[in-house]
C-alpha cells in the first residue's frame, strides 16, 4: 500500500522535469513532421525572390495565387486530380463488391478447404507489386490496354483484395447467424440474404476498406508511372512529378501542385483521423 | 484466424443448411475474387519466373538461356545488383535499428496516457498519408544545394563548411536519400505499436503499479511482451518495405549519382524500360519476391524462438 501511495503522488521536482523533457521531445518530433508541410504551403504562394533568399521560411509577403493557376493550366493538375479520383472510386467499388462476395463464401458457406482458401487469399498481403510488373505490362500492351483507366484499376483492385477480405472477414463474423436463419424462414435464398441482410450490415467494413484502398491507389507511383503515358489518363503523383521536371527553376507552381494534391487529403484527415488510423491498424494487427 | 465451425450454428434448420452447402453458389461467390487474384497476383509470379529464363527485349523472339540471367545478376559488376542489394540491406538494417526503436519510443511515450496524446499521434502519422512524390519533391527542395532549407540554415549558423551537394555527392547521396524514407514511415510503425500498447488491459498496468513498478518497468515487463506480435509485424513490414523501396529513391535520385543510391527496384525499372532487358528485369523481380518471403519467414522464426522462453507476462499475472 505504501508503494501505491508513492506512485500516486508524482508531483515532486524530479518527475516534473522529466515530464517537461518528454513534452519537449514530443513537440520537437511534431515540429519535424509539420515543418515540411508548412514550408510547402508557404512556398506555394511565394515568388522565386522570396523562396530563394529574401524570405525562405516565413509566411509569404505577397500571396502569389498565380502559382496555382500555373499549376492548373500548364501543369494540367485539375485533370490529373480528376483521373486520380475516378481511378480511386472505381477501384474501391470493384474491391468492395469482389471482397464482400468472397468473404460471404468464406464465412457463411460450408465447404471443405474454406480455411485453405482463406490462407491462399492472405498470401496476397505479402506479395510485392514488383512481382507482377513485367507480366502485367506485357499483357496490357498485347491487349492494347496501356494508358487506360482499367490498366490501373484492375491491378490496384487485385493488390487491395487480400486486405479487403481480411477486414471484411472480421466484420462479417460478427453478424449473428440468427439473422440468416430468420431470413431463411421468410423464404429468402442465398443471394437475397447476401444483398438484403449481409451487405447493409457491412457499412463499417465498407468505410474501413474504402479508406485503405483509397490511400493505396491515390499515392501509388510505380504502376501509374509505367502503365499510363498519355496526358488524358495520368494520375496526380505522376503529374506532380512531371510538373516539377518542367519547372526546375521555378518552385512556386510546383509547390502549388503539391498543395493541390495534398490539401484534400489533409482536410479529410483532420475530420476523420481516428477512422483513417483505424483502417491502417485493422489490417496489420489482425494479419 | 478464428474460423468457427459453422455446423454448430445451423441447429435444426435443414433448409438453411442446404442453402449454405450449395457448391455452385459457393463457387459463384468466390469466382470474381479468384479471377482477380490469380490473374493479377499469382499467375504473374510464375510468368516472371518463366520470363527470367530468357533473353528477351519485350517484343520479338525469346531466346532460352536457362539461369544465365541469375548468374549475371549475382556476378556482373556491370549490372550492379549486389551493390543495389547491399543498399537495400543497409536500409533494412537502419529501419530496424533506428526507425523501429524511435517509433516504439514515441508509441510508449504516447501510450502511457499523456495529455494531448491523440493530437501528437495524428501529427506523427500525417506523413504516411502524403503522397511519396510530394514528400520526395519536398525533400529535393530541402536538400537543394543553393536554395534548400538545409544548406540555408547551415549558412545562417555560420557552418558553411558543412554544406553539401547532399543528393549530388556520391558520399552523401545514399544517406540523404534514406533519411526521408526512414522519416516518412516512423509514424506508421508508431501507430501500429500504439494500438498494441492501448490494447494492454489496464488491470495489468495497475497491478504492476501497485507492486511498485515505475513507468519504464511497466513498459519493459508488461507492455513489451504483450505487443510482441505487433513488433513482429512491424519488423516484417520494415524489412520487406526496405527491400521493395522505390518511390522516394526514384523521385530523389533515381539511383544516381553514378548508381550510388541504386536499390533493386530502381535497377529493375531501368533494366526494363531503359535497357529493354525484360528477362533480366524479371529475374530481379523474382529475386525480390523470394527475398521478401524469406525475410518474412526468418523474422517469424526469430520471434517464435524468443516466444519459447518463459514470458515475463506470465510472471506478473
Amino acid at each position: 500500500m505504501q508503494d501505491g501511495n508513492r506512485v500516486k503522488s508524482p508531483f515532486n521536482g524530479k518527475k516534473f522535469t522529466k515530464e517537461t523533457l518528454v513534452y519537449l521531445l514530443l513537440a520537437f518530433w511534431a515540429l519535424i513532421n509539420l515543418f515540411p508541410v508548412y514550408w510547402m504551403f508557404t512556398f506555394s504562394l511565394k515568388s522565386n525572390n522570396e523562396i530563394f533568399g529574401e524570405n525562405v521560411i516565413g509566411l509569404p509577403k505577397e500571396w502569389l495565387w498565380s502559382n496555382y493557376s500555373k499549376a492548373l493550366q500548364v501543369g494540367n493538375i485539375g485533370r490529373y486530380f480528376l483521373n486520380s479520383v475516378i481511378i480511386a472510386v472505381v477501384t474501391i467499388a470493384l474491391v468492395m463488391a469482389v471482397a464482400l462476395m468472397a468473404t460471404f463464401a468464406l464465412t457463411r458457406f460450408m465447404w471443405k478447404g474454406r480455411k485453405m482458401m482463406n490462407d491462399f487469399f492472405m498470401l496476397g498481403l505479402t506479395i510485392p507489386i514488383h512481382a507482377s510488373i513485367v507480366p502485367i505490362y506485357v499483357t496490357l500492351s498485347k491487349l492494347h490496354m496501356l494508358s487506360t483507366y482499367s490498366s490501373l484499376i484492375i491491378p490496384y483492385a487485385a493488390f487491395s483484395l487480400a486486405m479487403a477480405i481480411l477486414i471484411c472477414t472480421g466484420f462479417m463474423q460478427e453478424i449473428p447467424i440468427e439473422l440468416d436463419e430468420a431470413a431463411c424462414i421468410d423464404g429468402c435464398g442465398t443471394w437475397r440474404i447476401f444483398f438484403k441482410i449481409i451487405v447493409p450490415l457491412m457499412k463499417p467494413a465498407v468505410a474501413t476498406v474504402s479508406i485503405y484502398t483509397f490511400l493505396q491507389c491515390w499515392n501509388e507511383l510505380m504502376f501509374a508511372n509505367i502503365f499510363v503515358s498519355d496526358k488524358a489518363h495520368k494520375t496526380l503523383p505522376v503529374g506532380v512529378q512531371a510538373l516539377s521536371g518542367q519547372y526546375l527553376t521555378e518552385w512556386g507552381p510546383v509547390g502549388a501542385a503539391m498543395v493541390l494534391a495534398t490539401f484534400p487529403m489533409l482536410v479529410f484527415y483532420i475530420f476523420f483521423s481516428k477512422k483513417i488510423q483505424d483502417s491502417f491498424i485493422a489490417g496489420a494487427v489482425k494479419g | 484466424m478464428g474460423f468457427p465451425e459453422r455446423t454448430a450454428f445451423f441447429k435444426g434448420n435443414g433448409y438453411m443448411k442446404k442453402l449454405y452447402s450449395n457448391k455452385l453458389t459457393t463457387f459463384l461467390f468466390l469466382l470474381p475474387a479468384l479471377i482477380l487474384f490469380i490473374g493479377i497476383l499469382v499467375a504473374p509470379i510464375f510468368m516472371s519466373g518463366y520470363y527470367s529464363l530468357f533473353d528477351w527485349k519485350g517484343y520479338g523472339p525469346k531466346t532460352f538461356i536457362g539461369l544465365d540471367n541469375y548468374k549475371e545478376l549475382f556476378t556482373s559488376e556491370n549490372i550492379g545488383f549486389m551493390k543495389a542489394f547491399g543498399n537495400a540491406c543497409l536500409l533494412a538494417v537502419l529501419s530496424v535499428l533506428l526507425q523501429l526503436p524511435l517509433a516504439l519510443f514515441l508509441a510508449l511515450l504516447l501510450g502511457s496516457g499523456r495529455k494531448g496524446e491523440r493530437g501528437f499521434l495524428s501529427i506523427y502519422f500525417m506523413p504516411v498519408l502524403i503522397s511519396t512524390v510530394v514528400i520526395g519533391q519536398l525533400w529535393l527542395k530541402i536538400y537543394n544545394p543553393s536554395y534548400g532549407v538545409l544548406n540555408v540554415a547551415l549558412r545562417a549558423l555560420g557552418l558553411d563548411n558543412l554544406t553539401r551537394l547532399w543528393l549530388g555527392d556520391e558520399k552523401t547521396a545514399l544517406w540523404a536519400a534514406f533519411v526521408p524514407t526512414l522519416w516518412q514511415y516512423v509514424g506508421y510503425h508508431m501507430l501500429l505499436l500504439y494500438a498494441g500498447i492501448k490494447s494492454v488491459p489496464p488491470e495489468y498496468r495497475e497491478a504492476a503499479m501497485i507492486d511498485g513498478a515505475n513507468e519504464s518497468q511497466v513498459n519493459r515487463f508488461i507492455v513489451l511482451p504483450y505487443i510482441k506480435p505487433i513488433l513482429r509485424i512491424s519488423t516484417i513490414f520494415a524489412v520487406t518495405g526496405s527491400f521493395k523501396s522505390f518511390d522516394l529513391i526514384y523521385v530523389l535520385t533515381n539511383g544516381g549519382p553514378n548508381h550510388s543510391t541504386e536499390v533493386p527496384s530502381t535497377l529493375m525499372i531501368s533494366m526494363l524500360f531503359l535497357r529493354n532487358r525484360y528477362g533480366m528485369g524479371s529475374a530481379i523481380a523474382f529475386v525480390l519476391i523470394l527475398l521478401c518471403f524469406a525475410a518474412a519467414l526468418i523474422i517469424n522464426f526469430i520471434f517464435k524462438e524468443r516466444e519459447g522462453k518463459p514470458k515475463c507476462k506470465t510472471e506478473t499475472e
